[in-house]
């Protein structure tokens, strides 16, 4: 297999030849790392890792700016009691909610990520798309969350695909862009992987899997079929890109079961906020609620940690 | 970066006695023929003194055996699966104790003995308990009949499974039996023992003796007995077909392997690879199905190479408690000195030796996971059966070559296909001259599945419908 720029016509026999994706090898490799036994020190390492790698997300219609700027500031200091206790990675908001987050984020080292191109269904105008991007980046944001066109995906039209993720990625300038692929809409582990590929190819900084908003979000099989993807992405090529598992992730358990097979798949490299995000909201409080056990020794009820 | 800290499971689950005698028409006696020790692999600590079976106590546990097959065989089946039954959720319910102590005694990793072998121990028993009340129609005559004393001799790498694949379908079909694990594994076997008590088993029918070649000798020739199944190599298999030629007595054999997995370029490779590792690297290459032998494709030979050492350097050997750990101790020190005598040689015949980085304990009996490349039918890696962690790859260019070499071997037990296309696996399946040919899986096992081997493999299934044939007349 060689990695060409698809400028040269062959992105379906690039993404039809790459390996095929096993579906019950692949769960079953996948329940096999979630067997890990990860505790005490390993544990709260793992936990802090966890947290400082935290898209801490709000994307519903009913967002305001008091209601943002109070999950900004939760980024900033996820557990006012102690001190010791690291930033979450970026918030995650809607394009309209992006002013509000920027005055508590500006100067902290927290990234602000937007969501755009019409999430999360992606149906609109590739000049609409692009449009919602740059706005969100003039307001503030430095990361962009697009959707793919799962459509023109699933129709084949992998050139469509891959032309719209290069023109937002232009769009997003410095920004660093994570392609969605809404792997619950795709089907198959050979579209997941096909899709990775088109994503990187097309000049993703990260692959990110669902929108939240679908039933089927995040699952360890699916991570794992784009942890492999990046992994040998950069083989072939020498770009690292990131992974980003978003929906459906809530407790730490699940969350530990993700390092484990960053740490058993791809590799270390990866275990860095740089390279790694969690798309999730309620996961953050569970998070907080098991590192202050380690510390303390006991579990503090749900008020010792705030709602936002 | 990210270490896993110790996560051992507790030993204080299970309480072994300092020594055991045998297990002889329902309960437990000394031996006049002495005794020997068991270790742990792992350590080298001594973990019992068990007693060693001679010919006078092979004598009386055949007598027995003989004394309970009566009532035995004459029970409804119905009334034989509720001991079956009873037996098989006894065994779920002590299953952590017995993982814990097969990990001790055997050296396997407890998420092995846990996950695998455990959860198929009872599996067997369920399942030949449902076939007790049904022998009539399960194919073999109108009023298929018990054999009588069945003589069972198993092999160290699944002591309790290999157990349960041997006394499940003999007790189901009504006969008896007196069992003799291996030397270096006695101890799931006794436990066993205590649980037929404690399930109400008549005293009689399962008799367990212990001790070592001689004592299986002593059990297979004996006269008393109509039917003998033994697990282990094929060296002893052929002993064993000897000393019965010309007898009454009925024989299963269930030998060694040289398992071709081949892995045609449409491969799906990163389960292939998890395919590659688990059927060698599973229960330290101690298995007689292993996939010791990898055909590759010739086209994708470096890249599925590189593939495989990167996720050979991410097994985690050590401490078969800890709960993270994937290869165990080899299970003694001479099947050690036997594995080293072969990866020597595969060295000195000229093939390229590769182990990912490992720390081994200083202590017990280990080797680091091994793969040879390089390899080609001519290197005795190719031929002989290991029966370690040692893996020897070998290409191929066409299917044909690689049904023509997967084939070239006096065994023929198990085999391994890995392709997208299911028209070639299918194709090359039927050509295969093995007993169990897996598709993109490998070390698959079900107790609804018969197993067992072509040429010098052995002969007779075990498991499934096919199961209860090797102990019916």
């Amino acid at each position: 297999m060689t990695v060409t720029t698809p400028a040269g016509l062959d992105l379906r026999s690039l993404l039809h030849g790459l390996p095929g994706v096993d579906k019950v090898g692949l769960e079953s490799r996948a329940a096999a790392l979630g067997t890990r036994s990860v505790k005490t020190t390993a544990k709260a390492a793992a936990i802090d890792l966890a947290i400082r790698m935290v898209d801490l997300t709000t994307l519903e219609g009913a967002d305001t700016p008091g209601k943002v700027q109070a999950l900004a500031a939760k980024a900033l200091r996820p557990d006012p009691a102690d001190a010791s206790c690291p930033p979450v990675a970026a918030v995650c908001v809607y394009p309209a909610m992006v002013p509000p987050a920027a005055e508590v984020l500006a100067g902290s080292g927290v990234h602000l990520a937007s969501v755009a191109t019409a999430f999360p269904s992606g149906q609109a105008p590739l000049d609409v798309k692009l449009a919602d991007t740059r706005d969100a980046v003039a307001a503030g944001a430095d990361e962009i969350d697009m959707v793919i066109s799962r459509g023109e995906f699933l129709a084949g039209h992998y050139d469509k695909v891959f032309e719209e993720i290069v023109a937002v990625k232009e769009a997003c300038g410095a920004a660093h862009l994570k392609v969605i692929l809404e792997t619950g809409e795709l089907g198959t582990y050979d579209n997941v992987r096909r899709a990775s590929w088109l994503a990187m190819l097309a000049g993703a900084d990260f692959i990110k899997t669902s929108t939240g908003k679908v039933p089927l979000a995040a699952t360890l099989p699916v991570t794992l079929v784009m942890l492999e993807a990046v992994r040998d992405f950069r083989a072939k090529t020498g770009r690292q890109v990131g992974v980003k598992p978003a929906g459906g992730i809530r407790t730490t358990k699940d969350a530990v079961k993700y390092l484990v097979m960053i740490h058993e798949t791809a590799g270390d490299d990866w275990l860095d906020p740089d390279w790694f995000r969690f798309g999730a909201s309620s996961l953050l409080n569970d998070l907080l609620m098991q590192r202050t056990k380690l510390t303390t020794g006991h579990y503090a009820g749900p008020d010792y940690f705030t709602l936002d | 970066m990210f270490e896993y800290a110790p996560a051992p499971e507790s030993r204080s689950v299970v309480d072994i006695a300092g020594s055991y005698g045998l297990f002889i028409d329902g309960s437990f006696r000394e031996s006049a023929a002495g005794s020997f020790k068991t270790v742990n692999p792992a350590t080298e600590e001594v973990l019992a003194e068990v007693a060693s079976a001679g010919v006078e106590e092979i004598d009386l546990a055949v007598a027995a055996a003989r004394r309970a097959f009566g009532p035995w065989s004459a029970l409804p089946g119905s009334e034989r699966a509720k001991y079956l039954f009873r037996i098989a959720r006894i065994i779920q319910e002590r299953s952590r104790e017995l993982a814990v102590l097969e990990s001790l005694d055997n050296g396997k990793p407890i998420k092995e003995s846990r996950d695998v072998d455990l959860p198929l121990v009872a599996a067997h028993f369920f399942h030949y308990a449902g076939w007790a009340d049904k022998l009539k129609y399960a194919g073999f005559g109108a009023d298929p009949r018990p054999l009588g004393v069945a003589a069972q001799v198993i092999p160290w790498n699944f002591p309790l499974l290999m157990l349960a694949w041997k006394v499940a379908p003999a007790l189901a079909t009504g006969n008896t039996v007196v069992l003799k694990p291996a030397e270096t594994t006695p101890l799931s076997a006794l436990f066993f023992a205590d649980i037929c008590r404690q399930a109400d088993l008549p005293p009689g029918v399962v008799n367990i003796v212990t001790g070592a070649g001689d004592t299986g000798r002593a059990l297979v020739e004996h006269p008393g007995v109509d039917k003998v199944a033994f697990t282990g190599s094929t060296e002893v298999g052929r002993q064993i077909a000897r000393s019965v030629a010309g007898t009454r007595k009925r024989l299963t054999l269930e030998l060694g392997g040289k398992a071709a997995n081949i892995v045609f370029d449409d491969a799906p490779i990163d389960q292939a690879v998890e395919g590659i590792v688990n059927g060698i690297f599973f229960n330290q290459g101690h298995v007689c199905c292993a996939g010791s032998r990898l055909l590759v494709q010739e086209s994708i030979r470096d890249e599925l190479l590189e593939s495989l050492k990167r996720r050979m350097a991410t097994l985690r050997v050590g401490d078969p408690l800890d709960k993270n750990t994937d290869i165990g101790a080899i299970n003694s020190a001479e099947q050690l000195d036997r594995i080293r005598t072969l990866a020597d040689a595969g060295s000195a015949e000229g093939a390229e030796r590769w182990s990912p980085p490992c720390e081994l304990p200083g202590q017990g009996f280990w080797f680091a996971p091994t793969i040879f490349t390089g390899v080609t039918q001519a290197h005795r890696i190719a031929r002989e059966e290991i029966f370690g962690p040692v893996l020897s790859v070998l290409t191929f260019r066409t299917p044909a070559e690689a049904i023509e070499k997967a084939n070239n071997t006096p065994y023929g037990l198990s085999a391994g296909i890995w392709s997208d296309k299911g028209s070639l696996i299918l194709a090359v399946a039927d050509q295969l001259r093995a007993g169990v040919v897996w598709a993109n899986t490998f070390n698959k096992f079900d107790p609804a599945s018969p197993f067992g081997g072509y040429k010098e493999s052995g002969y007779g299934r075990e498991g499934g419908r096919h199961g209860l044939e090797a102990y019916l007349a």
